[in-house]
């Protein structure tokens, strides 16, 4: 839901991007607020991807602005992002199939404790099972076992593993790439719920799909993206899938939704 | 095993012994077999050898088969952390040669100390491994390129390390004493009860640690086995060693390093990183973890593995000559590392592997040496027992596929 009277988590302000002759982000603005839910949609090279990765930091923009928690902040790179409590789920979920759940979540953040105080230092697993336990536990996320590798989990669980490891470092935005894409029925499910809980303790999360009943299912607010501008602002409960889908493709259909923050 | 919610479709081990009998038969059928092929290789080399000559099975000739490959299992334990990477090492053969060379000819010719020149032999190495990592990561040549032309290089190098010479003997005894000496009955059993309290400390201290916290931990009969294949295992090659001339310090070199790098790889964050980067190493990019500077560091380490593995076989020979390091001794160290179990794909493998798969490779070749068997007939058997060995892993890759823990 847009809420007009508080500051957006995250906003962007006339963000433009080029790649070579194409245009692939003009003058977009996005925002996103605590608690809420956006659904980004539009066709391929609608510039979805392009904008996501402006946001991740991979993408350096032309021009345009970004503000977080209302503060003007350059994005350099991906590490910027992070120290800002932005993060993001990308398709292939960037995980070790070699090693367990455990050692995903904590990759590259391992806790350990000294063996040689200032020298040698071993893996803490007993306090990252703890703590992974309890993460997944919040998330009500089912696997089997934390020490499980992930190449044995199902496409949900390891989308779940994937979205668990991004938000259990204090994240307060996170930016979702198809989560839902080569998922089954229960899977779906399974990531759906997620979302929503993830809506539930405050975060503010942006759901990249070409699904739109999944879109209508989670999404608060439906952002469509068409030929690199944006072509909607749609509030989900209003909106109807025709609507939508006539933004996306471009054609004349009714009057769009007025959303309080377009 | 966690305290997860229990998900009824996950299959757990069923207490007791049968349990636990169950569960390592359903891990192994679904591809997960880590070190069981070769320990079942191992006691069937035996007694196949045994059955043919009665002398295989003697405390001295397994005092032999120890300082047989105490340098190739040395210089293995390095090719598994290459493997663990995905990656190859194809120099450490050259450079193990190189290196006992550097020591040799600055222990003979030029006079430096005996262990002075040790160092600097491994030193040596670290250097070669240092520019053989930064060349793979910084230029992005395929480490199986860079390490072939360094096998080329090296070798090239150790030839014009000796000069005109061709051979250099070792009579230093801080360098020979390294494959020579045993240790005395007193001190060869205070070193094994040792470790076996070691270990029982350290499974101990790590179970109070879990139940204090409220986390799951294993069956009792697991542990219980466990704790009588290690400790017996040490006890009983002490008991065999002693009766013959004891325990070689050489094979506590060996065993060292192994524990060591065991420790580092699967305790330390560091030894994480090695999995991750062979694994996913875009995942472990993303994640943060210096992809690169843990490449450069693990080829660094494979070559320092390498000199230790080159001085300690110089130490055995009492000699560097021109064919040291050349031959089958890169071959022989990456079979052994492969028929340990450790998967070419990385990502998968442990460092205890490049000791067993040298015990395989060892008594193969000891038995057929026993048996006075034609160096083509040694050369054949020991090439259908690689690749067996990674048609093993290969099959069992696929069998993981197939259970979905690939």
């Amino acid at each position: 839901m847009a809420r007009p009277d508080r500051t957006p988590l995250l906003e962007l302000r006339g963000i433009r991007k080029r790649f070579g002759a194409v245009q692939a982000l003009y003058d977009v603005d996005f925002e996103v607020y605590a608690g809420e839910v956006v659904g980004l949609v539009g066709d391929n090279g609608a510039g979805k991807s392009s904008l996501i990765k402006a946001v991740a930091g991979i993408y350096a923009t032309d021009s345009g602005e970004v503000h977080f928690e209302g503060r003007q902040v350059t994005i350099g790179g991906p590490n910027d992002t992070a120290r800002l409590g932005i993060s993001t789920v990308y398709q292939d979920l960037a995980l070790c199939d070699n090693l367990d759940v455990v050692a995903n979540l904590f990759l590259g953040r391992e806790v350990v404790r000294p063996v040689i105080p200032g020298l040698v230092a071993a893996l803490d697993e007993v306090t990252m099972e703890q703590r992974a336990i309890q993460v997944l536990r919040d998330l009500s996320v089912q696997i089997p076992s934390v020490r499980t590798p992930i190449a044995s989990l199902s496409g949900g669980q390891r989308q779940s593993v994937a979205v668990a490891r991004s938000v259990m470092w204090n994240s307060k935005v996170v930016l979702l790439d198809e989560p839902t894409a080569a998922l089954g029925v229960a899977q779906t499910r399974q990531v759906l719920d997620l979302i929503k809980r993830l809506r539930a303790q405050g975060l503010g999360v942006v759901v990249i799909s070409h699904n739109l009943a999944d879109v209508f299912e989670v999404c608060d607010r439906i952002v469509v993206l068409r030929l690199g501008r944006r072509a909607g602002n749609f509030d989900a409960r209003a909106a109807s899938r025709e609507q939508i889908v006539a933004a996306i493709t471009g054609a004349e259909f009714g009057t769009p939704a007025p959303a309080g923050a377009a | 095993m966690s305290a997860i919610a229990g998900d009824p479709r996950l299959i757990a081990d069923r207490p007791g012994l049968a349990g636990t009998l169950e569960g390592v038969w359903r891990r192994v059928s679904q591809g997960e077999i880590g070190s069981l092929p070769v320990v079942a290789a191992l006691i069937l080399i035996a007694i196949v050898f045994q059955s043919l000559n009665p002398n295989f099975l003697t405390p001295r000739n397994l005092t032999n088969l120890v300082l047989q490959i105490a340098a190739m299992g040395t210089i293995s334990v390095g090719v598994v952390l290459v493997l663990l990477l995905g990656e190859i090492d194809l120099s450490v053969g050259a450079v193990s040669g190189l290196c006992a060379a550097v020591m040799a000819v600055l222990n003979v010719k030029a006079g430096l100390p005996g262990a002075l020149a040790v160092g600097v032999g491994v030193l040596a190495g670290a250097g070669i491994g240092l520019l053989q990592g930064v060349w793979i990561t910084r230029f992005r040549v395929p480490s199986f390129v860079v390490t072939l032309a360094g096998l080329l290089g090296w070798q090239g190098l150790l030839l014009w390390v000796l000069g005109d010479t061709g051979t250099v003997n070792l009579t230093d005894p801080a360098i020979t004493n390294l494959a020579g000496i045993f240790l005395g009955p007193r001190l060869g059993w205070f070193v094994g009860l040792a470790a076996v309290a070691v270990f029982l400390a350290s499974l101990s201290r790590a179970r109070r640690r879990r139940v204090a916290a409220g986390l799951g931990v294993g069956t009792t009969g697991a542990l219980v086995a466990r704790i009588v294949l290690v400790g017996g295992g040490i006890l009983l090659a002490i008991a065999v060693l002693d009766a013959g001339r004891g325990v070689p310090l050489a094979m506590l070199i060996l065993l060292g390093f192994v524990v060591a790098f065991d420790w580092v790889t699967t305790r330390t964050g560091w030894g994480r990183h090695v999995f991750a980067v062979g694994g996913n190493a875009e995942a472990a990019r993303r994640a943060g973890v210096a992809v690169d500077r843990v490449r450069v560091l693990v080829f660094t380490l494979s070559a320092t593995l390498a000199a230790c593995g080159g001085i300690l076989a110089a130490s055995r020979l009492l000699a560097v000559n021109q064919s040291s390091g050349s031959g089958d001794v890169v071959l022989n160290a990456i079979a052994a590392a492969v028929i340990g179990g450790t998967s070419l794909f990385g990502g998968r493998g442990t460092i205890w592997s490049a000791l067993l798969g040298a015990l395989v490779i060892g008594s193969i070749s000891n038995g057929m040496d026993l048996l006075a068997l034609a160096s083509s007939v040694k050369f054949m058997i020991t090439g259908g027992v690689l690749l067996a060995a990674v048609t093993i892993d290969a099959v069992s890759r696929r069998g993981r596929q197939a259970a979905g823990r690939a």
